[in-house]
This record gives structure tokens, sequence and C-alpha cells, in this order.
């Protein structure tokens, strides 16, 4: 449906107050806090029929100019239907990084906030399985944060070394 | 006192028969992480055939290998794999380093990739490129059967001399933890030094 019917849609069904949209050509996203993400995303997949998660990230806004939370997870709904998309942001500031998890409604979303959780440090609250899933378990920092550096701090080079004599 | 040989009777060295046994069939394990693994399938297919070197009995199983070629980058959780993969295979044993990535970390300087898997394994021979071709595959299994065949014994005495590590000396270049670069918003100052306190 259009960007106004769907606005419209959210509107009536979740309460005007609880989101914001925004739209730039075909790209339109709806902006919610985190209290209220869970509803807005149940409204969409129930009401407006984007039955599909496509992608689930988060964004890091340290550096970022003109920046006024430090973390954004973003949702990626799409409508199989009739190929719509809509992308639902929420901020987040530490130290409370908790997010409702998405897997009740998505099966899908079960390993990307497996993701999210391993590179950001999001914790998704309800969610059956929150480890790391890419890197190993015992890493003790997130990697995709701006302040991590990119060559790490030094647990890639921390292994026993094998000489040949050793056999 | 010349000997009379008959035709079919040769004297040698028992070192040397080793050798000449060991370098011409070597059996590789290929520990493949990634896309160098396919030049290796390629090295082993029918147009560039590591057949002809006595390398084709590509075994999955380290205990059946002598010769481990490490094909692609390998992660930090990979590495202990590797470790063990290598411990499992029984001696004599040698190893191939196939790969920018595997040779040094190849393009991927990054917090997860090993820089190189000699800082902590033994390498026998070391093959840039990336991915290298088929040829230079086969040209890396020639050098090794040379090495094997200049310096070998029965009995593997020359790998105990290798004790001490091989892994390379650390560069200059290389960052302390709180100079590492560290991405910022805006990317023309990329790659500039950044100080940890100012953002």
């Amino acid at each position: 449906m259009a960007h106004d019917k769907l606005l419209a849609l959210l509107q009536e069904r979740c309460g005007a107050e609880s989101f914001t949209t925004s739209l730039f050509r075909d790209n339109q996203r709806v902006i919610a806090a985190p209290a209220r993400l869970f509803a807005i995303l149940e409204c969409l997949k129930l009401d407006a029929g984007f039955d599909m998660l496509a992608d689930l990230t988060a964004v890091d806004y340290l550096y970022y100019p003109d920046a006024k939370d430090r973390f954004g997870v973003v949702y990626a709904l799409l409508n199989t239907a009739t190929g719509e998309r809509v992308y639902v942001k929420t901020y987040l500031n530490e130290p409370d990084l908790q997010v409702p998890s998405a897997f009740p409604l998505w099966k899908g979303a079960d390993w990307m906030e497996r993701e999210v959780y391993d590179m950001y440090g999001i914790i998704f609250e309800g969610h059956p399985n929150l480890r790391r899933i890419l890197m190993p378990e015992e890493f003790a920092a997130f990697p995709l944060r701006k302040d991590y550096p990119l060559r790490g701090k030094g647990e890639r080079h921390n292994f026993p070394v094998l000489t040949r004599a050793d056999g | 006192m010349a000997l009379n040989l008959p035709e079919n009777v040769m004297m040698t060295r028992l070192d040397q028969l080793a050798n000449w046994v060991r370098a011409n069939s070597l059996w590789p394990m290929p520990f493949a992480t990634a896309c160098c693994g396919i030049e290796l399938m390629a090295a082993g297919a029918s147009r560039h055939d590591i057949a002809r070197f006595g390398a084709e009995v590509m075994r999955f199983s380290p205990r059946q290998c002598d010769l481990m070629i490490v094909a692609g980058r390998v992660v930090m959780k990979m590495m202990p794999v590797l470790q063990r993969v290598w411990l499992q295979m029984p001696e004599p044993k040698w190893c191939i380093s196939m790969g920018a990535c595997a040779c040094s970390g190849g393009v991927f300087d990054t917090y997860a990739v090993v820089q190189g898997i000699d800082r902590f394994m033994p390498v026998d021979v070391y093959i840039p490129g990336c991915p290298p071709r088929p040829e230079q595959i086969i040209q890396s299994v020639m050098d090794l059967q040379n090495k094997i065949q200049r310096g070998g014994t029965l009995n593997g005495k020359e790998f105990a001399q290798r004790s001490q590590s091989e892994a390379p000396r650390p560069l200059a270049l290389e960052l302390a933890p709180n100079e590492a670069i560290v991405a910022p918003g805006d990317f023309a100052n990329a790659t500039r030094l950044r100080d940890p306190q100012d953002p």
C-alpha cells in the first residue's frame, strides 16, 4: 500500500504517538522507541502484510556528525504479496542496550539477532539462544563498534606456537 | 674390487631411497578454507594434474596424509582446529602454505584473521598468489620434492633440528592496540592515526 495508507493503518492500530515515519522516493521508514517496537512490528506483520523479515542489523553512530543516539537497530520488512518494503528503526543508547526480540514474529530473526549481539553487544530480550555466532564464544569485545580497532586488540595472535620439533 | 651386479639391482643409501619414495608419493591433506581451495581442486583436476607428481591421493583424514596444504585464510576460530589437525598427522609430514592469506593474512588485516599460519605452525614451502595458479601449486610440490631429496633422512632426524619458531619478526609497521586505526566517521581521514581521546 502507499505510504499514507500505511501511515493511516499504523496510526489506527498502534496509536499515533508511538512512531514517526519518513519517506524518500520509494524508501519508507518507521521510527519507533524501543518500548513500542514490538507492537509496531507485530502490527506491520499481522495487519499490513509484511510477512518477511529480510534483514536485521544495527548501526553505530559514534563518530557520525549530528547523531543523537549511539546505536540504531534496523529491521527490513518485505511484503511478499506486493513486493513493498519498509524499514523499521529504533535508537538505543548505553547503558540500556536491550530490545525485545523479534523471534516470536519471525523465526529468521534468530541468527540475525545473534549476529547483532555478537558484533555490537545489543541484547535481545526473549531470544531463545543469545550467544555469539561469528566470533568464538570466548571473544571479549564487540568488533563492529566504532571504538574497536580494525586489527583487533591482539586476540587474533593469542595461540600456542607449534615448532617442527614438537611433532 | 668391482661388484658384478645384475641389471635389476642398484646400490644406494637408505636415506636417499627413503627420500625418493617419500618425495614421489606425497599424499596431501587439503586444508582448504577459502578460495584457494578452488585452485587446489583445479590443480588436482585433469588439465593441471598433480597426480603426475604423486600427489593424487587427497585424503581428508590427517592420519593418512603426509603433506598438509593450507589453502585459504585461517581465522582465529579455525586456528586451533588447524593446529589439532597438524598434530594428528603422523611423521614424516610437511606443510605447504598456499596463497597470500595463509602466508601472511593476505588482504585481510582484520581482527579475526591470523596474519600468516607460520606464526603458530611450521611451514616448509610458501606459495604466494591470490590465488596462485595451479602451475604454481605444482611448482611448489616440485620444490618440496627437491627439499625432501636434498635433506631428508630415513627416520626423520632433520625435523628435530627445527625447534625454533619460524614466525616472522614483527614488522616495524605493526601497531600497538592503542595506536591502531579506528574507522572514523569521515572516510577522507581514514588512513591517519587517530588519537584515542579525540573522537
